[in-house]
């Protein structure tokens, strides 16, 4: 794996997990898991709903018991040293979890007391400012808008100064504006040395981090640098405008070498990994009224193909 | 490693003593129960128990105190548990409970019924619970008298007229008057305080997983002793006011007196309470949403309302009954406060009682603890 210079010389990872595993029941959610995340690092974690996320990013910091599998988070056993870990990690769970029958001062101060934090009424005063909080800092945290309790989740689990950011989803429901901000933040920290591993649904999210794991069905279909994350799959994609394109989606399925079709705003994108075959097919639709070009694949192709043709165990097994 | 930090110590303290301070309506509940509970279990609950533990003070033997004791054994209102060695051996068996009657035969009992000068016997009565007592009492006279009639042949048979040959004479010790609230009061402290305290603790901790903070909160690094402690410590005065609701409404609507020592009542008081908070925590290890927990904690509310003695006088109760009912809190407690309110007792006479106590804490906190997960799953 090639690795941004930046990164590459840092050591240590600072999460190293193999083989971690989760069983619910009798449903396996997460199936022999490895992750290796350097230090510094922006690393996106990416699969659709019900993969496993949360899951994984809760045993990391030993919130869940692993059912199998080994590893160390910040240089301490997962499965032994969860006390230590939670010491360094700041970790904002994917539902809001702060107290909503508590000020926002509050949340923080007893955020701040549980990890001892130094001078800690300065320090809330700065999140509280950081935040643009301040003049309602009295108001109770339950009052907030989903976007501002998302930020204020945020501050409080920057609070004592975490070596390393588990990030469940921090930008779900908060505005373009807001989000862009968020991302500022995390490639500041990121900047000064704390590492980040995320889990987002967002793909101008996700080709902003260093790198990108993709999770289905408790599984890892693919890992890599997000820049590489396309040429990796293999995949060719051809878009296509014009009017008619819901009779011509119709008429490409099915076709060989059309392996997904998916649309893109005004747009379809029609992908294949059998480059010859899916020139074939495109070459035969082509007509007055439609633009095809030809372009790399975007994640957000990548991630769909990977979706649709890794094996859906949990419907067949269900 | 530390098992406790002042810090994380103060942060749950603080926070469980603001969240309790902003549910208003938990808050008012918890000053109301106390109060409708006194009012609606102050009146009399009747019943007539069996085989209460007597101790006979034999002065004198012969054949009448012979058929009177049989008759009594065979009235099945009293067990005979041995022999009285003196007024002062009797006067700390009624105390301690260990015997509920002591039967009284004079000296030169028989002697004087020959004589026809009337001797009395005396039924020396643990009457602090008139429910128990006050059945077998009442049936004593006719007792005696059968009694009188299969003994009345031979020299004896002057005895046939009937009672007058000797009297037996009741005495209510502890609550003269045998008033039965008297007894149920003192009761109720213990059924109101194991109500709330057990299911405000469960349901304050269960919320934390209910609501989603439990996660938020077990991502810190908090010790389990930390969470334990920080969140009973607030109930702890919850109890007390309670405690002093419960003193003062048991004053001065029932007139029920407080004889004993206000220390061993202290003490009975918080290892109670604490006991009753750590069974709450234990409740919510295993309890999934506030409504199991408040389920269990009715649940327990059962066994220690019917067979803790507050309700059926403990020494009435089939043995598996007694069994059960030595294992609950509340019946150690509610013999802590009979003591002290009504017989006066002092710190030594409770100690029997704070042992039990003692043990049952000792084992549901190392159970709780052990139960209590740092994790989700
Ligand atoms: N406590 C639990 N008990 C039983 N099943 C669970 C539990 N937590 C999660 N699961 C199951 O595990 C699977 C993975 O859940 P997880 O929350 O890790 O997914 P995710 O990738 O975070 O999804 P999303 O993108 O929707 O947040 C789901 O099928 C879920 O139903
Ligand atoms: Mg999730």
């Amino acid at each position: 794996m090639t690795m941004p210079p930046d990164v590459q010389s840092s050591g240590e990872p600072v999460i190293a997990v193999e083989g971690l595993t989760k069983r619910f029941g009798e449903k396996t959610v997460v199936d022999g898991f490895d992750m290796t995340v350097p230090k510094g690092a922006i690393y996106g974690f990416l699969g659709p709903n019900g993969s496993g996320k949360t899951t994984t990013i809760r045993m990391m910091c030993g919130l869940l018991t692993p059912d199998g599998g080994t590893g160390t988070c910040l240089g301490y056993d997962i499965l032994t040293e969860s006390e230590q870990i939670k010491e360094r990690v700041g970790y904002m769970t994917q539902r809001f979890s702060l107290y909503e029958d508590l000020t926002i001062r509050e949340n923080l101060d007893f955020i701040a007391r549980m990890f001892r934090v130094d001078n800690r009424k300065q320090r809330v005063d700065a999140a509280l400012d950081d935040l643009g909080l301040s003049d309602r800092s009295h108001q109770l945290a339950g009052h907030l808008s989903g976007g501002w309790k998302q930020r204020l989740a945020l501050a409080a689990c920057l609070i004592h100064d975490p070596d390393l950011l588990l990030l469940d989803e921090p930008t779900a429901g908060v505005d373009p504006k807001a989000r862009r901000e968020f991302w500022d933040e995390i490639r500041r920290l990121s900047d000064a040395g704390v590492t980040v591993l995320v889990s987002t649904h967002y793909m101008d999210e996700a080709i902003q981090c260093d790198f990108i794991t993709y999770i289905a069905y408790g599984k890892k279909l693919i890992e890599g640098p997000s820049n590489e994350i396309a040429e990796r799959s293999g995949l060719v994609t051809w878009r296509v405008e014009g009017r008619g394109l819901a009779k011509l989606e119709a008429e490409l399925s099915g076709e060989p070498g059309v392996e997904q079709i998916a649309r893109f705003g005004t747009a379809l994108h029609i992908s294949g990994t059998d480059a010859k075959a899916l020139n074939k097919a495109v070459q035969t639709h082509k007509r007055s009224g439609l633009t095809w070009s030809q372009q790399p694949a975007g994640l957000e192709e990548v991630f769909i193909h990977l979706m649709s043709s890794s094996r859906d165990n949990f419907a067949s097994g269900a | 490693m530390e098992i406790l930090s002042p810090s994380r110590f103060t942060a749950v303290l603080v926070k469980e003593f603001i969240q309790m301070r902003r549910d208003r309506m938990t808050f008012a509940m918890m000053i109301a129960i106390p109060i409708v509970q006194l009012m609606l279990f102050g009146f009399a609950i009747n019943s007539d128990p069996k085989h209460l533990p007597t101790l006979v003070e034999m002065n004198d033997t012969g054949p009448v105190t012979r058929a009177v004791v049989a008759a009594m054994k065979n009235s099945t209102y009293f067990h005979f548990a041995g022999i009285s060695s003196g007024p002062k051996a009797s006067e700390e068996a009624l105390k301690t409970g260990k015997a509920t009657f002591v039967v009284v035969v004079p000296s030169g009992f028989e002697r004087d019924i020959m004589r026809g000068s009337h001797p009395t016997i005396l039924l020396a009565a643990d009457a602090s619970d008139p429910a128990a007592t006050g059945g077998a009492a009442a049936a004593l006279p006719g007792i005696v008298a059968a009694a009188l009639r299969t003994v009345a042949t031979g020299p004896l048979s002057m005895l046939k007229g009937g009672e007058d040959a000797f009297s037996v004479t009741v005495h209510r010790h502890y609550n003269p008057a045998g008033v039965t609230s008297f007894n149920i009061v003192p009761g109720l402290l213990a059924v109101i305080l194991s109500m709330t305290m057990v299911m405000i603790t469960a349901i304050a901790i269960v919320r934390e997983s209910e609501r989603g903070t439990m996660e938020s909160l077990i991502a810190t690094p908090v010790r389990p002793a930390e969470v334990m402690i920080g969140k009973i410590l607030p109930y702890v005065g919850i109890g007390y006011v309670q405690t002093v609701v419960f003193l003062i409404l048991a004053e001065i609507v029932f007139g029920v007196p407080f004889d004993g020592s206000s220390i061993a009542f202290l003490l009975g008081l918080n290892v109670f309470i604490v006991v009753n908070l750590a069974l709450g925590f234990l409740f919510s290890t295993v309890a999934r949403s506030q409504m199991q927990a408040m389920q269990m904690s009715f649940f327990y509310m059962l066994p220690s309302i019917l067979l803790s003695g507050f309700m059926f006088p403990f020494a009435g109760m089939p043995g598996w009954a007694q069994t059960l009912g030595t294992a609950i809190p509340s019946t150690h407690f509610i013999r802590i406060v009979r003591k002290v309110m009504l017989k006066g007792a002092g710190v030594s006479e409770i100690m029997p009682d704070m042992a039990a106590l003692g043990i049952i804490m000792a084992v549901i906190v190392t159970i709780a603890l052990l139960r209590y997960r740092q994790t989700l799953d």
